[in-house]
């Protein structure tokens, strides 16, 4: 196991340096040039422009600045943004709870809806409930979140008024934050309708976000179900006289598992790609929002180490994926 | 009373272009302590009566017979718990592939284990104590290290003994087998087979054999049903069908036998199985009979007496023998 483990960080290695490249040319292929952005209407003589572009050392050729970010990155400096002036990874950090949080209860409501709704539309094969459920979740992968979320807005928020429209809590709290996760600190703050309010918050925003990876676990979870049930071994189990429910929910979900988590795992991508749309609509102060606003400001070391931990998460989660493909698949985890 | 009594069994399955006849009414008596093979080729619907019996069909599949009892219970008017409890405890089956027949996700141990949890008040320890006993009767060398294996840790035959041993954890009354050694080698097949009688007259478990092959047919039955196109065409004793068998399509399985048959190629029997829409009228096998005739292809063959195997046949052969 140990090696198993040491053998898929080593192969981290390669897409982390490619990731690196990616990101520092990607924004400086864009045109626009942040000197430029800073100064905004004001003119600037071409001295001072140059003096400027020394200072951030933009005038240095491209192989020395990307030497200099990927120094900067082995020593777990990702540099500071050009418009707040604060480190890059200490606005990540404050920033991060939030996405997180919003992702995780996405992936949840997600997972915890499409895994028995694809069960079931397996086991009833052709049924109204499944066609209902495929048909369902065909409306639900293309459907655009940003339309999605502005349709839930209006009916929840406008029309019934059960949820609010933006932010993470309402203004009447207000209390510190050890973990940075809004569900937990208000827990935590013991102050009364402050929980509540945070659900409040969350809930419209996790049900955009997790709507794209519902529909694809639902799908996904229904067609592995309808392979793995056509098995022999799920034969046997009925043979054993073991209870339907066993039969399916064990024997053969647990083999169905294996490619749903992957799909789970590759959906983690699609969600912080989502949550870049959904934080945007939703006013949700997370790290979507924050690479949006610093692409619009062109803010360098922001969007080159920004989209690098991005990047480096969605690695670290592919490879629990991994691990957990190994732990639920007796048949990785031995060769 | 028999242990397993049916009665004109017919299987059909629901398909695209219509129903098709899998198994055409057929009787099975089998004994307590018996074993009775079930020969024919593929598509004759050997199987497909047993997966009935078992109420293993899928929902596709229409299953009607006058009489399906197991004990003198009647299968069919069983609530699902109460035929579960037979299933798996008095009745149990093995299957053609070992190797994808275990679950892949789960320990040997596990799966034995959870059978005994189904049909037995056993606790932990006495489950796993029975496991270990089990894989020993089976012959599993190191039984108590290979409860922990997973499946793909295991060779083909040894993937079989660990079917069988979950097969006869609760102590069946009855055990089907599947073409037990068809996937596997031959010098395995072999000993597959022994075990299995072996199991058969230690705990005096009645087992049917189905198998397309007639070599098995000798060294484990005592009596068989021969099987065409869904239809049983001939019933005897293992010794008289060895000797004298009256249906041209039994006759015609033995002499494909390697030690039968004389010459330098081995005889085969010309043309496939009809299937759904290629049915001929009369007697199904006409198309490949060596002794068909005009009657053969238009009128349905009577059952013959006992005396002739009951061979659902116009000319049964070996008849003046019978006579003298």
């Amino acid at each position: 196991m140990f090696r198993f483990v040491l053998q898929r960080i080593s192969l981290l290695i390669p897409t982390f340096i490619g990731v690196s490249i990616v990101a520092f040319a990607f924004i400086r292929l864009l045109p626009g040039d942040p000197i430029l952005l800073l100064a905004g209407e004001r003119g600037m003589t071409a001295e001072r422009y140059a003096e400027l572009q020394q200072v951030y050392g933009y005038d240095r050729p491209l192989l020395v600045q990307y030497g200099d970010y990927l120094w900067g990155i082995l020593q777990g400096d990702l540099g500071t943004s050009i418009v707040t002036k604060r480190p890059v990874l200490s606005e990540f950090m404050t920033l991060f709870p939030a996405t997180l949080e919003l992702s995780f209860c996405a992936i949840v409501f997600a997972a915890a809806l499409g895994i028995p709704a694809g069960v079931f539309a397996a086991v009833k094969r052709g049924s109204w409930f499944d066609q209902t459920i495929m048909g369902t979740a065909l409306v639900g992968y293309s459907m655009p979140i940003f339309w999605w979320g502005l349709l839930l807005i209006i009916l929840f928020s406008g029309i019934l008024g059960w949820t609010p429209v933006s932010g993470r809590i309402s203004l009447l709290y207000y209390f510190p934050q050890p973990t940075g996760f809004m569900l937990i600190d208000s827990l935590l703050s013991g102050q009364e309708g402050a929980f509540k309010s945070a659900v409040s918050h969350l809930i419209l925003p996790a049900i955009v976000l997790g709507t794209i990876p519902l529909a694809v676990i639902a799908r996904q979870t229904r067609s592995a179900m309808l392979e793995v049930l056509g098995e022999d071994y799920v034969r046997t189990a009925r043979a054993k006289g073991l209870p339907p429910l066993r039969v399916v929910g064990l024997h053969a979900l647990r083999n169905a598992l294996i490619p749903v988590i992957t799909v789970i795992g590759l959906q983690v991508g699609v969600l912080l790609a989502g949550a870049i749309l959904t934080e945007t609509i939703f006013s949700w102060p997370g790290v979507g929002k924050w690479m949006v606003d610093s692409v619009f400001k062109r803010d360098y070391p922001v969007v080159q180490g920004g989209l690098l931990l991005i990047a480096g998460l969605v690695m670290v989660v592919n490879l629990i994926v991994d691990l957990l493909y190994g732990l639920i698949n007796p048949r990785i985890r031995h060769n | 009373m028999p242990l397993l009594h049916i009665e004109n069994l017919s299987v059909s399955f629901e398909t695209a272009s219509g129903a098709f006849l899998a198994v055409d009414s057929v009787d099975f008596d089998v004994d307590a302590g018996e074993r009775l093979a079930i020969v024919g080729e593929s598509g004759s619907g050997k199987s497909v009566a047993m997966l009935a019996v078992m109420g293993l069909l899928p929902p596709t599949a229409t299953v009607t017979a006058d009489r399906l009892e197991f004990a003198g219970r009647d299968l069919r008017g069983l609530s699902p718990r109460a035929r579960r409890e037979v299933i798996g405890g008095d009745v149990a089956m093995i299957f053609q592939e070992p190797m994808s027949s275990l679950n892949p996700c789960f320990t040997v141990g596990f799966q034995i284990k959870e059978a005994l949890a189904a049909h037995t008040d056993l606790d932990r320890k006495g489950r796993q104590e029975r496991a270990v006993e089990l894989m020993r009767q089976v012959g599993i060398p190191e039984p108590e290290r290979r409860l922990t294996a997973f499946p793909h840790q295991l060779s083909g035959g040894m993937s079989q003994r660990v079917m069988i041993a979950m097969a006869t954890a609760c102590r069946p009354k009855l055990l089907i087998a599947d073409e037990p050694t068809t996937a596997l080698d031959v010098t395995i097949q072999a000993q597959i087979l022994d075990l299995l009688v072996e199991l058969q007259k230690d705990h005096d478990m009645a087992l049917i054999l189905i198998t397309h092959d007639m070599g098995v047919v000798a060294e484990t039955a005592q009596r068989v049903v021969v099987q065409y196109a869904g239809q049983q065409v001939e019933r005897q004793d293992v010794f008289g069908l060895f000797e004298a068998p009256h249906h041209p399509y039994t006759a015609a399985l033995l002499d494909a036998l390697p030690d039968r048959a004389s010459g330098n190629r081995l005889p085969a029997i010309s043309g496939v199985v009809p299937g759904q829409g290629d049915r001929p009228q009369g007697c199904l096998f006409n198309p490949r009979c060596r002794f068909a005739d005009e009657t053969c292809r238009k009128v349905v063959p009577p059952r013959q007496p006992p005396e002739l195997g009951e061979a659902l046949c116009h000319y049964p052969l070996h008849r003046e023998e019978k006579a003298a």
